[in-house]
């Protein structure tokens, strides 16, 4: 399959800073590739070079087949761009900002009027097209956005954190307009802090983190291979919690992790069967009495702490993140997932 | 290139129109900012003016209006200030970058539509002169060549507003230019001469810009002004010509290159 993304070493430093150090990326035609990462990781930054925004120090990206910077006026007929930030003209309507941008895009007068009506439907704004865009939601806002973005009907679209400030229906609404796009070929980059939308919506996930790539691969294939499977037991009894933790702690890999608050405790496991059956016997000749026992994939949320040794509000675990950071994978490199 | 070039115009015809739309659907601030100039007139020319001394016992409001055509030029930079940051802080300027339009456009259709703003800002302020009695004694082409004086000098505060406004962190920053606008306006010879300020602070009146549009305003119209004594006074037109040009040559220049290069 052609790829529509390729990133080779990209380095971009700001001041003193490294934005990317090394980002590599590949991104095959008609995929929806998600970048995960926390705040400052590099996803913006590699956004803005493969979008022709920002110039890289070092290294090499194209997109749709041409060289982001020697080829940057090829690729922008071929982009199409979602930002952080909702970018409109909000004294104008929904409509007027669809042909400003069609016409910026020389679709000619006639042209930019009818893509617009066409855009304004297929994302039910046609009711408030002629409204003032300052007197939109921000479902309404984030839509028109997409809108404008598609407007060239790009071979590749960036999507940069795009339900970022969304209420649920918001965010509902955006990813069902992704997914209808998707469907139609387009190739997509996403970027996001939140797992669950990475989970959703994209078929490979590159985990960035210090302008990295430190991970990548499937969803299913990020969990099973860097989580491993999990068990998670409930105990009945708030007293029984510590028990049952030194119970796990011999039947799985590493630590257990307690939430107390819903009296659950969780560890790491290798065979899930054996497991589950050394779980079962241990609480019962112990007598403590479990609500709930469950076998499940990790959540990617674990994964990315498992990976990165941080955790997402970017606190060190056990206050050793140094260590623990890269510890996983070694040197830090990309560890390859996929088969 | 070619492409570029030949998409450089219509772009910046899209982006003019743009303004234009801005305006039907928010006449008040367009409204507020044309009348604003006339309100200064009216107070300066009827409340203060009695106190005032105009050189050769000439009518006030004839040494008044000059100064008022040019500080309403200068006074132009915040409009242009609160559009371009505007742009740039709501991502607006990233998209336009990201499209494969004419960069020089989005410029451009700002140069244009200011420009637009500010000749129409100046007919009714020459209209609201005529009627308060002032007039033009030196003949049409001389007071035409006072109405492109102050267009120009409206095109360099423009590049610098643009330039300004690329570097700021967003259009709440317009609030620190409005506050120095003012200084700005009256530490010049709009409203009395730097002969009656103290010695530096004359001095540096005299070489504001905004002295020397007002001075050669009053030259080319034929109205009256502060007696001369340093080299500055004595030629204004030349300063009047001079400043923006030379504004126009570094700021223009910047603003191109800090657009291309935006966060590089």
């Amino acid at each position: 399959m052609p790829l529509a993304i390729s990133a080779e070493g990209v380095t971009k430093v700001h001041g003193a800073a490294r934005a990317l150090d090394g980002f590599d990326l590949e991104v095959p035609a008609g995929t929806v590739h998600g970048l995960l990462g926390p705040n400052g990781a590099g996803k913006t930054t590699a956004v803005r070079i493969l979008t022709t925004l920002l110039g890289p120090d070092g290294g090499r990206a194209e997109v749709a087949g041409f060289d982001v910077v020697r080829d940057a006026a090829r690729v922008r007929t071929r982009i199409g761009l979602l930002g952080q930030y909702a970018a409109l003209d909000e004294v104008l309507g929904g409509r007027q900002n669809l042909e400003m941008f069609g016409r910026l895009y020389h679709l000619g007068a006639r042209a930019a009027r009818a893509r617009a009506g066409e855009l304004l439907e297929r994302f039910a704004l046609t009711d408030v097209g002629e409204r003032a865009v300052t007197t939109y939601s921000g479902g309404m806002r984030r839509r028109l956005d997409l809108a404008a973005s598609l407007i060239q009907a790009p071979e590749v679209l960036f999507l940069d954190e795009p339900t970022t400030g969304l209420d649920p229906r918001g965010r509902t609404e955006v990813w069902d307009a992704v997914r209808e796009l998707v469907a139609g070929g387009t190739t997509v980059l996403l970027t996001t802090q939140y797992l669950e939308e990475a989970d959703r919506l994209a078929d490979t996930i590159s985990v960035v983190d210090h302008g990295r790539t430190i991970a990548r691969g499937t969803p299913t294939e990020l969990k099973s291979r860097l989580g491993g499977d999990r068990i998670d037991v409930v105990v009945r009894e708030p007293l029984d919690l510590a028990a049952a933790g030194a119970i796990l702690a011999r039947v799985g890999n590493g630590d257990p992790r307690v939430h107390a608050d819903e009296r659950r405790v969780g560890i790491a496991i290798t065979d899930r069967v054996s497991a589950l059956t050394a779980t079962v016997r241990a609480l019962h000749d112990a007598g403590i009495e479990a609500e709930d026992i469950a076998l499940r994939r990790p959540t990617l949320d674990e994964v990315f702490l498992t990976i990165t040794g941080v955790r997402r509000d970017d606190e060190p675990v056990d206050g050793a993140g140094g260590s623990r950071r890269t510890g996983r994978l070694g040197t830090g490199d990309a560890t390859e997932v996929a088969a | 290139m070619s492409t570029a070039l030949r998409r450089a115009l219509p772009d910046t015809w899209t982006l003019t129109r743009r303004t234009f739309a801005h305006w039907a659907r928010q006449p008040a601030p367009v409204l507020v900012g044309l009348l604003f100039p006339v309100l200064m007139v009216l107070m300066f020319g009827y409340l203060f003016g009695g106190g005032m001394d105009v050189p050769g016992r000439g009518d006030y409001r004839e040494f008044l209006m000059p100064g008022m055509f040019a500080m309403t030029m200068v006074f132009g930079i915040e409009s242009t200030f609160t559009a371009v940051a505007g742009d740039t802080a709501r991502g607006v300027t990233d998209r336009f970058r990201s499209m494969p339009m004419s960069h020089f456009a989005v410029l451009g259709g700002r140069v244009l539509a200011d420009m637009l703003h500010a000749a129409v800002g100046l007919l009714v302020l020459i209209c609201c002169g005529l009627a308060v009695g002032w007039r033009w004694h030196e003949g049409p082409a001389r007071a035409a060549l006072a109405v492109a004086m102050l267009l120009l000098l409206r095109l360099a505060v423009l590049w610098l507003g643009i330039y300004l406004a690329l570097r700021a962190k967003g259009p709440e920053s317009v609030a620190i230019l409005q506050i120095l606008v003012w200084p700005l306006g009256f530490l010049s010879n709009v409203f009395v001469s730097p002969d009656t300020m103290p010695g530096w602070l004359g001095v540096i009146a005299e070489w504001n810009p905004l002295s020397a549009s007002a001075g050669a305003g009053r030259e080319l119209f034929g109205n009256p002004g502060w007696a001369g004594g340093s080299w500055v006074v004595d030629h204004p037109i030349l300063m009047a010509f001079g400043w923006p040009l030379v504004l126009i040559a570094i700021f223009a220049p910047l603003s191109v290159r800090h657009y291309r290069g935006l966060g590089r």
